[in-house]
């Protein structure tokens, strides 16, 4: 298990070593993105409030609080990681489009993704889920918010971060997928287990 | 009942809402402590220490220790003689605005068609509570449940033909643990509803999450099931956030009724492991006891 700091903006060579299983810290900016915002900007064809060039896209949608003596201006209370493989039929164009470097979520994504990080040069990660004031702790600063109609979880948050993670490399830019190889190893053994459980659930007379 | 009586009733439910955002329940933490014990891989043992030490500063900072802080669910048992009966549905839905803003909880309730978040936690039939009228007793008991989005999405149920009935039963859990379950934070408590109709089994599959960790099924029969699931199911390995491990679940529950001769129905609900799940006891003088964090005074 590999460690490496990033910084943004990240650049192809900063991520081309990374493999699956290795860990990632991240120092710099990112965006929170999550159905809506794919949305906008894969189906929508929105223009992007904010260059997402070299910097990450975080699959989160925190708990915000507005403070009372500078309105406009937010803290983060809680702000975990959310199921990436919702994004999955438009994280490959939303890569492409943006010019993201990582992603980071829960879970793992799909071939779509894995391609797109191969062809886009990115990576996937995942931050341990539930985790959220862990999370919380390692921002320094929330820069603003951008589409705040959407609502507090689907806004796109623009926030600076330090030494964010543990991130686990889930599909690096070869392709590699390491919760495709886990499902694999997984249903093996499910097919192993479920004739021991026909037995145990013979109950009709 | 005066006005201060239902004021007071509100700040409890609230109080007791905001704490459980924060606050895993006793059986939870216990079961935790244990699986992390018994983890060697350094991965999962990565995940569980960011898990303990997130469980931490949730409490030390008391904000909520998962951003996503669900749709609200009450299960309410409700003594046909407590004298707050008439209030407890209003109550709920005020005590649920008041957490929102004091937790503070996250905006979670987005209207069906009109796609609008209504930034309050309530909305259509929303939180949802489900009704048991208890005949000569005037207390009320109440679960709480955060269904949270990510474990909420591996929930489903299905009515199969007796023939294919347990086995088939069997197969399609399975099938839905691979896949959806791995992404929805494991280790997972497994809820399983079994009866005649799709949403007996569904509600029952609710239930099965709301029991104790550690409890089994008054049935001899299906308290087996449940350990030879929990076994089986282990030795998948899915692990803490379905990096692998050496376990998958924290426990597999198992609720059932009567079903028609010619169904057998099936629902999953799954919770994750930051298993958001309270139980609270007011009393008809308002005096009350969490059942699920020992020792605890809102």
């Amino acid at each position: 298990m590999n460690i490496k700091h990033l910084t943004t903006p990240i650049k192809d060579e900063d991520i081309m070593d990374l493999r699956i299983g290795d860990l990632v810290y991240l120092t710099g900016r990112l965006i929170t993105g999550r159905d809506d915002v794919h949305h906008r900007v894969v189906k929508q064809h929105r223009e992007l409030p904010v260059d997402l060039n070299g910097i990450a896209v975080f699959h989160a949608g925190p708990i915000m609080k507005e403070r009372a003596d500078e309105p406009g201006k937010y803290d983060v209370i809680s702000i975990g990681p959310t199921t990436s493989m919702r994004m999955e039929n438009s994280e490959r164009d939303f890569i492409r489009e943006t010019g993201v470097k990582l992603i980071i979520g829960k879970g793992g994504m799909g071939l779509e993704t894995a391609e797109g990080c191969k062809e886009s040069i990115a990576v996937h990660g995942v931050f341990p889920g539930g985790c959220a004031v862990l999370a919380a702790e390692q921002v320094l600063d929330v820069e603003g918010v951008e589409w705040p109609e959407l609502g507090m979880p689907e806004a796109m948050w623009v926030m600076r971060v330090k030494d964010f993670g543990p991130i686990l490399i889930s599909i690096d830019t070869l392709g590699n997928n390491l919760f495709e190889d886990n499902k694999k190893k997984f249903n093996e053994v499910k097919e192993e287990v479920l004739p021991e459980l026909y037995s145990q659930v013979d109950y009709l007379k | 009942m005066t006005t201060s009586e239902k004021q007071k009733f509100i700040d409890i439910l609230a109080a007791f809402t905001g704490y459980s955002s924060k606050h895993l329940p006793d059986d939870v933490v216990e079961r935790l402590t244990l699986m992390r014990e018994k983890e060697d891989s350094p991965m999962a043992k990565l995940f569980y220490d960011a898990m303990f030490s997130d469980l931490e500063k949730a409490s030390e900072l008391d904000r909520p220790c998962c951003q996503d802080t669900g749709v609200l669910q009450y299960f309410v048992q409700v003594g046909s003689g407590f004298p707050l009966i008439d209030e407890t549905e209003d109550s709920l839905r005020e005590a649920v605005k008041k957490a929102t803003i004091e937790a503070p909880l996250r905006h979670n309730v987005v209207e069906i068609f009109d796609e609008y978040n209504t930034g309050d936690n309530t909305g259509t039939r929303i939180p949802w509570i489900d009704w048991e009228v208890l005949p000569h007793c005037d207390s009320v008991t109440i679960y709480m449940y955060m269904a949270g989005g990510g474990c909420s999405l591996p929930g489903t149920a299905k009515v199969l033909m007796p023939l294919e009935g347990y086995e088939g039963a069997m197969k399609y859990i399975l099938d839905q643990v691979t896949s959806y379950g791995v992404n929805a934070c494991p280790p997972l408590l497994l809820g399983i509803g079994i009866g005649g109709s799709v949403e007996v089994a569904a509600k029952l599959s609710k239930k099965a999450l709301l029991r104790r960790i550690g409890t089994r099924n008054k049935n001899q029969k299906a308290a087996e099931l449940e350990l030879k699931m929990e076994e089986a199911i282990n030795r998948i390995k899915i692990g803490p956030g379905g990096v692998s491990g050496n376990a998958s679940v924290m426990a597999v529950h198992i609720e059932q009724a009567g079903r028609h001769p010619s169904t057998l129905a099936v629902g999953m609900s799954t919770g994750c492991w930051a298993h958001r799940r309270a139980c609270i006891r007011i009393n008809h003088d308002l005096s009350y006891e969490l059942l699920t964090h020992k020792g605890v005074t809102l």
